[in-house]
């Protein structure tokens, strides 16, 4: 009875076919299957990679394709690694990155924390708090742009109402001092969702009857709180924080909307340094090279953390 | 201490891929703290020895 679906493959199969598989090991059936996802895998990402690690240590240049290309050894690496500009766009992307997973993660596990207490109307606050996060980037941009406005922006009033300043004296994306942190409200707004929702699955993932024995043991809730729930959600807390680091290590569409990168060059993003060098200075060698440090960065810190998550997971 | 020690003379995983995690993560600091050029010059170096590592010992025995 649970073979008759292969069965009815089997016999939907046409004879040509079936006698040339006939002759075909299990172990060749499974390559000609896998063969296609390997062959897509090594086109779009392993031939890219290999590309632009060989343009790295070339002077190539795109807008001038038939110009002579000259083999310039580390000499990309060394001049990015010795920039000034280049190490504040790291300082930059460093203070939007532990900005917005510091405040995502708090924000997005207390959030969590609120949800998953039974009360009227859960599911609706629920989709109301999911909303940012389904609106396209650019969009978000957009309208905090708006939102930042010094005459007219809602934020402003906010904050003027709070601390009594006058919401025309100071600009979010204006100033140099406040616009880092404009970013990384905006990113906060849109992305603590995604957050709530992966410590929600972990907080519903605890069994009540974890919570049950702790309250037979006279546990205090603070107790509970530190000893039961912290522990069991934070392989994914850890999870949040690997997507949310690694999402954010690539920031693009919402700074760039938002601020452009300004003012100056203060929240100018990695990737943003990056697109610039590539597409509009048509450097491609040498953006070539600052891709390769990128990825490399990222890609440690993933191997890093995968590591830490498998632990967690098997305590 | 003296079992990392041990770890890392009798090639084993666990002392190996801890090496490898603090040179990442130190290349990663050393490219993003705002003190020291010369700390963001060698960065990338220390985080790419710190990954080929961490790729090759991944491969030792526990």
């Amino acid at each position: 009875m649970t073979h008759a679906p292969m069965e009815k493959i089997a016999r939907a199969t046409p004879a040509p076919v079936a006698r040339r598989i006939k002759g075909l090991s299990d172990r060749a059936i499974a390559w000609i299957f896998v063969a296609p996802s390997i062959f897509l895998l090594l086109a779009v990402n392993i031939f890219p990679l290999i590309w632009t690690i060989r343009l790295s240590f070339t002077d190539y240049r795109v807008n001038r394709p038939n110009r002579d290309v000259e083999w310039v050894g580390l000499r990309n690496y060394e001049r990015i690694l010795t920039d000034d500009g280049i190490w504040a766009t790291m300082q930059a992307t460093a203070h939007f990155l532990i900005w917005t997973i510091v405040l995502q993660v708090i924000i997005g596990f207390a959030l969590a924390y609120l949800i998953n207490k039974k009360f009227k109307g859960n599911d609706l606050w629920t989709t109301v708090i999911v909303l940012p996060m389904m609106l396209s980037p650019a969009v978000v941009g957009n309208f905090w742009t708006f939102l930042y406005q010094p005459q007219i922006g809602l934020f402003n009033y906010v904050i003027a109402f709070f601390t009594g300043a006058d919401p025309a004296s100071f600009s979010m994306i204006g100033d140099v001092n406040l616009a880092p942190w404009a970013i990384v409200i905006a990113d906060t707004w849109m992305w603590t969702p995604f957050v709530m929702l992966i410590c929600l699955a972990g907080l519903r993932s605890i069994p009540d009857s974890i919570y049950e024995a702790a309250e037979c043991d006279r546990a205090s809730k603070w107790r509970q709180f530190w000893t039961i729930t912290i522990p069991m959600a934070l392989p994914f807390l850890m999870l949040a924080v690997l997507f949310r680091g690694i999402e954010n290590f690539k920031m693009f569409d919402l700074v760039v909307q938002l601020t452009g990168g300004g003012p100056g060059n203060t929240t100018t993003l990695t990737s943003i340094d990056l697109k610039r060098e590539a597409f509009e200075r048509w450097r491609t060698g040498y953006s070539s090279a600052y891709a390769v440090i990128l990825f490399v960065t990222v890609f440690g810190l993933a191997s890093i953390y995968v590591k830490a998550l498998n632990k967690v997971k098997e305590r | 201490m003296t079992s990392f020690f041990n770890g890392l003379v009798r090639f084993r995983r666990g002392a190996w891929e801890m090496l490898a995690s603090v040179l990442i993560a130190l290349g990663v600091v050393m490219l993003m703290q705002p003190f020291f050029l010369v700390a963001f010059t060698y960065s990338f170096i220390v985080t790419l020895v710190g990954t080929v590592m961490f790729i090759i010992v991944s491969h030792f025995p526990e």
